[in-house]
């Protein structure tokens, strides 16, 4: 199978001998991987120093094994904790968790806003596919309302999350949405978010071509079409005073307070001066 | 760089008035434990409460996490970062701990956990004693496994056996459980800490190359760690993994290797792993297996049978899994019946059944709630009414 294989740029980002990859043929999770390379290649040059966590499911396996670093793929909604567990005990590191919405939101979801609140100095890239894919396609929190899956045959009667919304409130130092098709607002989400501190969160709206697509558009390209046209730069939305019910995309937060790291520093000094005085 | 205390700056060596979950704490510093995570839950939440004060002036991290189940794979984070890392918790939080306990098993995660016991199940009594997590420690996690689970009964041991917590993770790559009961975490009485100098650390041996397995084996020999952000590529995974770290899911053999890796890599150093500890009396028909704080109460039983002219044998599990086996055995040779005291409703006994119950009768002696514990007095009439009564064939 590898002697059919060209060689790529970015192939010293890859495990090469675990591709060609598992996801479906139309699947987003590789055009995501895509972006991030090209961002970590034109800032860092390497995966030096770079620790990735993932959850269980589809995009779970973007890092894992795919990507020729340390990467470590935890249990069903816990790599956040994990990646918090790394970057403190070495501050050195860049830790990147690449993960789906089923695994951060719904099962992790309670870790995903403390880690916010904490402004904990890892970066978390969110697919968001509206669905559970792995398992065969069942209702996340992230299902529109209406939206048929495997466990909402009659359409979702509940209604969705806005993930990125939440975790800009609960205190994130960046938060951005794009949809697989700005790959370029991506890749530049990517670079400016692996250079900051802090707790940093980019979802990405992808399409389950196996499960989600079929059931809801059709055919890829439709839900590409929606991607383009039901989308709206929070830009745009701010300047014409409304979002037409359109899905905002763009960067929501940018903000520069302290990440957990330099806070849990501060502290340490706080600590030895008090017991330096107290003696 | 924010400089850091030595321990013996912050606790001198010398004798001090200690609670035990103090000793505890004082022990994982004395040990490197340089991080921890955890939430609040009785009658635990000593350990973390220190933790929190003196982990930052030894330069070290304490977070206080949202729950259990994201304490614990904090602390998995930290130990694949290279630093020694510990939660403590109790039984509601120690269900939750759960799963981490499964991923760290399948990963060879080295971590120590603390479960101090109280009254369950559901929230329980959470202020009182109790001995019914034994099984919980050794069985509760989904799939094949073994573990290491110490019964400290006292607040020196607490230290020491915390010591050798970390040591036993580092050396066998698996979560070692302290299982403390709510009095033994409680209980303050004198405590020797040691100097810094004197204390034994198991370095971690780190692989030669990113080539170097990782995972896995025959059980014989454990795979060299690697430390995350050293540029060993460490592949890491929960799913079942070759020694390289690759998931095969699909391979009966690969899950068969691993799986006999990770229960052989315990049992064929079950002789190496175990302590325990053995009070004999010349020409007695009759022992005792006792753990923890119960342990202190058969102690005291077998004195006052001595002065009523009975002699009794105590055998103590420091190590309750993997249980001493061989050791229970020779004990149980020149005996007529064993006494199995415990605050559940019997739950180690079955363990000494297995190991004893073709050489002699096995008796268990239970008591449960409100943390009441068993007296020496009640050990002491129990063995007297199996002689009066006959020992059962």
């Amino acid at each position: 199978m590898s002697s059919a294989r060209y060689s790529h740029p970015l192939d010293k980002y890859l495990r090469t001998e675990v591709i060609p990859h598992v996801m479906c043929p139309g699947c987003g999770n590789m055009s995501i991987a895509n972006a991030f390379l090209r961002a970590v290649d034109k800032i860092f040059g390497s995966f030096e120093k770079f620790v990735f966590v993932s959850g269980i499911g589809c995009a779970a396996w973007i890092p894992s094994p795919h990507f020729k670093a340390d990467t470590i793929h935890t249990l069903h909604g816990r790599p956040i904790p994990v990646a918090i567990g790394v970057k403190l005990a070495n501050p050195d590191l860049h830790v990147v968790v690449i993960s789906g919405d089923g695994d951060l939101v719904a099962i992790g979801g309670n870790h995903l806003i403390h880690a916010a609140r904490r402004n904990a100095d890892i970066l978390v890239i969110m697919v968001n596919n509206f669905n559970y894919g792995m398992t065969g396609g069942q209702l996340a929190p992230t299902t529109p309302h209406g939206a048929i899956t495997i466990t909402t045959p009659y359409g979702n009667p509940e209604h969705e999350i806005d993930v990125s919304k939440i975790v800009a409130e609960a205190g994130a130092n960046y938060v951005a949405r794009w949809t697989i098709l700005h790959q370029i607002q991506l890749e530049n989400s990517f670079k400016k978010a692996l250079q900051m501190e802090g707790f940093r969160f980019i979802e990405v709206l992808s399409p389950c071509t196996s499960r989600y697509v079929p059931r809801n558009f059709g055919n890829l390209k439709n839900i590409l079409d929606f991607f383009k046209k039901n989308t709206i730069d929070i830009r745009v939305a701010q300047r014409k005073g409304s979002t037409e019910g359109k899905i905002v995309i763009g960067e929501f937060v940018i903000r520069d307070r302290p990440g957990l790291v330099r806070s849990i520093q501060e502290l340490r000094s706080r600590a030895l001066n008090a017991w330096r005085s107290s003696r | 760089m924010v400089e850091a205390l030595s321990v013996n700056e912050l606790f001198p060596p010398g004798r001090y008035f200690l609670m035990g979950n103090e000793a505890l704490a004082i022990g994982a510093l004395l040990a490197g434990c340089r991080f921890f995570a955890g939430y609040p839950i009785t009658p635990s939440s000593e350990i973390m409460n220190f933790m929190a004060r003196y982990l930052p002036l030894v330069g070290g991290t304490f977070i206080q996490m949202e729950d259990e189940l994201s304490s614990i794979m904090a602390v998995i984070g930290a130990s694949w970062a290279g630093v020694r890392s510990m939660t403590a918790t109790s039984g509601p939080g120690f269900s939750l701990m759960q799963e981490g306990i499964g991923y760290a098993i399948m990963t060879e995660t080295p971590i120590v956990l603390v479960d101090v016991m109280r009254v369950g199940p559901g929230t329980g009594q959470a202020t009182k004693s109790a001995q019914g997590d034994v099984m919980q420690a050794r069985w509760g996690r989904h799939g094949d496994q073994e573990i290491i689970a110490i019964a400290p009964a006292f607040a020196q041991e607490m230290l020491e056996l915390t010591i050798d917590a970390f040591n036993l993770a580092d050396t066998y790559r698996v979560p070692v459980i302290l299982l403390p009961d709510e009095i033994i975490g409680h209980l303050e009485e004198v405590v020797e800490i040691p100097s810094e100098d004197s204390i034994i650390r198991i370095q971690r041996i780190e692989p030669k190359s990113p080539e170097e397995p990782h995972f896995g084996g025959d059980g014989a020999r454990i795979a060299p760690m690697p430390i995350v952000g050293k540029g060993y590529n460490a592949l890491i995974t929960g799913s079942t993994h070759d020694e390289k770290g690759y998931r095969k899911t699909q391979d009966p053999n690969v899950h068969r290797r691993l799986a006999w890796h990770l229960v052989n890599k315990i049992r064929r150093n079950r002789d190496k792993i175990v302590k325990y500890e053995i009070i004999e009396n010349e020409s007695a028909r009759i022992g005792i297996v006792a753990y923890g704080s119960v342990y202190r109460a058969a102690r005291e039983a077998i004195d006052l049978a001595k002065k009523k002219g009975l002699r009794i044998n105590l055998f103590r599990p420091i190590t309750l899994w993997p249980s001493p086996e061989r050791q229970l055995r020779k004990f149980a040779e020149n005996l007529d019946a064993i006494i199995v005291p415990e605050m559940n409703t019997g739950m180690y006994v079955l363990e000494i059944e297995r190991i004893v119950k073709d050489l002699l009768p096995v008796y268990s002696l239970t008591k449960i709630g409100g943390g009441e514990p068993i007296t020496p007095e009640e050990i002491l009439r129990f063995a007297e009414n199996i002689i009066k009564e006959g020992i059962k064939k």
